[in-house]
């Protein structure tokens, strides 16, 4: 039976554990075995819940003690900070996720921790807690643990054992910035632990290839998220660094953490009024182009273009800068080239794909699909004649880049300009 | 026009395409018992459902479909949405139309607007059936089984009970819809279709079970759970758009962490 003080231990470790925004529960599917609870299900994964920031809610993000001995400059736990400090206690936290998960809260645990006393104390109680899970527990859920930079390799290699997905935090895509930051910190550091991750795999894959019944490792591979605005980085520095992590083949996810402003009193942080919000939201949808629209880092970012257009996708971006590829006809590119239109996105890709076998697709149809044809319309053709005998065709070639792009943008950042001429607004943004 | 009359079931409209074909019509509608007939019905077919006759339909469907497509069909019809029956019927007329070999070719054509809305339809109930496996919460009763009411649009349960049961295998749980009321009880071997009649001191309507049935500790862990959720939001992104977006009102009501409760931290 916990007891009451279990709910403010809870709350503390939460509050330390939620600035990290890796939430999937994907990577794995794993049936229901007899004598254990759970299962995962591979896919998208399951939230259970969205909170009122609008994140989602998948695995019960904990950490087992939020006392660190880093000192970390854009961490809320560092050691410097003056926060309310607590440690669960392995049958607690235990009982918490056993129960959550028997009432369908949570897909499974997010399991970090500070580092105290050394690297390898910390992962070692880390790995206690997870086995315990696994062995105990007859816990078959989904399991993401944070892997402790400067563990042994003899403990990552049984942590793995365990864990679904294990992940690393590179937080800061540039050395130089991350050493200004965390001193105690370089990126050796960092690559070091998801090498060793990385390296455990794929000779575990070479061991299920010669005997079978040889336990997973990792199988869901690893993550990593970096903050953005914390430094004065590029979107181009953080974007090649994601280019250059999903080269890796164990590396599926990297997220993107808008800078909250936690620590405010140190002088090597921006003070910022908001965390910066759309450009997260523009470094995921790289981040998609990178992995789903087979688009390479430099057409995204480059000498010119070292950040994003912060007020159209870059998709949308890119294909204004690329007049000379439009326009597509819907009715015989490529899949490739179809994915590459705004406005149409890899579903309904794939819908005009099968579709067009049977005739002609028009923008009716298109539309009907879910193209979004507002924006699409400028940069395909369907062989369709114009409405109007006298109109000219209308495209991407035909409309300065500079006006179709006015165009095109969304409703809300359209009056924020006129308001903002008009100088009625005073933004604090620079 | 001619007009074809169902019973508003499954085999009622399988049996209604049977009839198309044995009858060589060509009905320009398909309504239920209940609706206005349109202004120039002509002519009006009752169509008495036959569970042979729906049973070959059925077979020649197995015949000239995969697994995918069938499935589709089965969950599109779990939307007990009037708009489908049109579409769906004369989805199931073209692919006998078709050369028995381009029959699961013709479903791929989403320019087709039977095709599109069936499938639609299907996607839109999967969909629903996806929101039951992460919205579902259950309550730990007295008696150790764990109840899970929900509410949904579409009758998903039935979509949603392979997983619980794969994952929750050694629980005894009890999924209850409470708009349709019914439910599926599993007691940690086999499924079983519930109602209850009648019975006043069962109120499931606002989906949470009195004190007294409750596990003693079920309190404390909803109030974690609610403290989680309120402890995991960062303020400074705060986002009721997102939110409700993602995790639409209506499931609110028997979601623990949106239930305000005395206690809560």
């Amino acid at each position: 039976m916990l007891s009451e003080n279990v709910i403010e231990k809870l709350r503390i470790l939460t509050e330390s554990a939620k600035y990290d925004v890796s939430c999937s529960s994907s990577g794995t599917v794993r049936k229901g075995k007899p004598g254990m609870v759970g299962n995962t299900v591979g896919g998208v994964g399951i939230c259970h819940s969205f909170a009122d920031d609008g994140r989602c809610i998948s695995l019960l993000k904990i950490m087992l003690t939020n006392y660190c001995m880093y000192d970390c400059a854009y961490c809320i736990n560092r050691r410097s900070n003056d926060i309310r400090r607590a440690t669960l206690a392995v049958h607690e936290l235990e009982e918490i996720v056993m129960e959550f998960y028997r009432r369908n809260y949570i897909e499974g645990l997010f399991l970090s921790s500070g580092v105290v006393r050394n690297p390898d104390y910390t992962m070692e109680r880390l790995t206690a807690i997870v086995r315990d899970l696994r062995t105990v527990h007859r816990f078959n859920g989904y399991i993401h643990l944070k892997a402790i930079p400067g563990a042994s390799q003899e403990l990552l290699n049984e942590a793995g054992r365990y864990a679904d997905r294990m992940s690393v935090n590179i937080e800061i895509p540039k050395e130089e910035s991350l050493k200004a930051l965390a001193p105690e910190k370089d990126h050796r550091s960092v690559f070091q632990p998801m090498h060793l991750i990385q390296q455990g795999v794929l000779e575990n894959k070479e061991d299920r290839g010669k005997l079978r019944n040889v336990p997973r490792f990792v199988p869901a591979g690893q993550s990593t998220q970096m903050i953005v605005g914390a430094t004065a980085d590029t979107d181009r520095d953080i974007l090649t660094m994601s280019s250059s992590l999903y080269a890796e083949p164990t590396m599926r996810r990297v997220y993107y953490s808008g800078y909250v402003s936690v620590n405010t009193y140190d002088q090597r942080l921006p003070v910022l009024k908001q965390p910066p919000l759309v450009r997260e939201n523009r470094l995921y949808q790289a981040d998609w182009l990178l992995r789903f629209y087979g688009f390479n880092v430099q057409e995204i970012v480059d000498d010119r273009h070292e950040q994003l257009d912060l007020d159209i996708d870059p998709k949308l971006a890119w294909a204004l800068r690329h007049p000379e590829y439009f326009p597509v006809d819907i009715n015989t590119a490529a899949y490739e080239q179809i994915l590459r239109v705004p406005g149409i996105g890899t579903r309904s890709a794939a819908l005009i794909v099968s579709s067009r076998r049977f005739g002609r697709v028009t923008s009716a149809h298109l539309r009907k699909m879910g193209v979004v044809m507002k924006k699409a319309k400028y940069f395909i053709t369907c062989r369709e004649l114009n409405a109007g005998y006298n109109d000219r065709i209308m495209g991407v070639n035909e409309i300065p880049a500079a006006v179709l792009r006015q165009r095109l943008l969304s409703p809300a950042v359209q009056k924020q300009l006129a308001a903002e001429q008009q100088g009625t607004l005073d933004l604090g943004i620079e | 026009m001619l007009i074809y009359l169902f019973d508003n079931t499954f085999d009622g409209l399988l049996t209604a395409v049977f009839d198309a074909f044995f009858r060589h019509d060509e009905p320009g509608q398909l309504l239920t018992g209940g609706d206005a007939l349109p202004l120039f019905a002509d002519e009006v077919h009752e169509v008495k459902t036959d569970e042979n006759k729906a049973g070959r339909v059925w077979a020649g469907l197995e015949k000239r479909l995969r697994e995918n497509e069938l499935r589709m069909i089965t969950i599109s019809w779990l939307s007990e949405d009037k708009n489908l029956n049109w579409p769906l019927f004369r989805y199931v007329c073209k692919v006998f139309h078709a050369p028995q070999d381009e029959a699961c070719r013709i479903v791929q054509n989403f320019a087709d607007e039977d095709v599109l809305t069936v499938t639609r339809i299907a996607e839109k109930v999967t969909h629903e059936a996806h929101r039951m496996l992460q919205f579902v919460r259950f309550q730990k009763a007295k008696d150790g089984t764990y109840l899970g009411v929900v509410s949904p649009d579409y009758n998903v349960l039935p979509l949603a009970t392979d997983h619980f049961r794969d994952r929750f295998g050694d629980q005894p749980w009890l999924l209850y819809d409470a708009g349709r009321r019914y439910g599926f009880y599993y007691d940690t071997r086999s499924l079983h279709r519930i109602v209850f009649d009648g019975d006043e001191n069962f109120d499931l309507r606002d989906g949470s079970l009195q004190g007294d049935m409750l596990a003693e500790d079920e309190m404390l862990f909803q109030n974690l759970w609610r403290t989680y959720f309120k402890a995991i939001c960062i303020k400074e992104r705060i986002n009721p758009k997102k939110q409700a977006g993602d995790m639409p009102r209506r499931y609110w009501r028997y979601m623990t962490e949106m239930q305000k409760k005395p206690g809560s931290v």
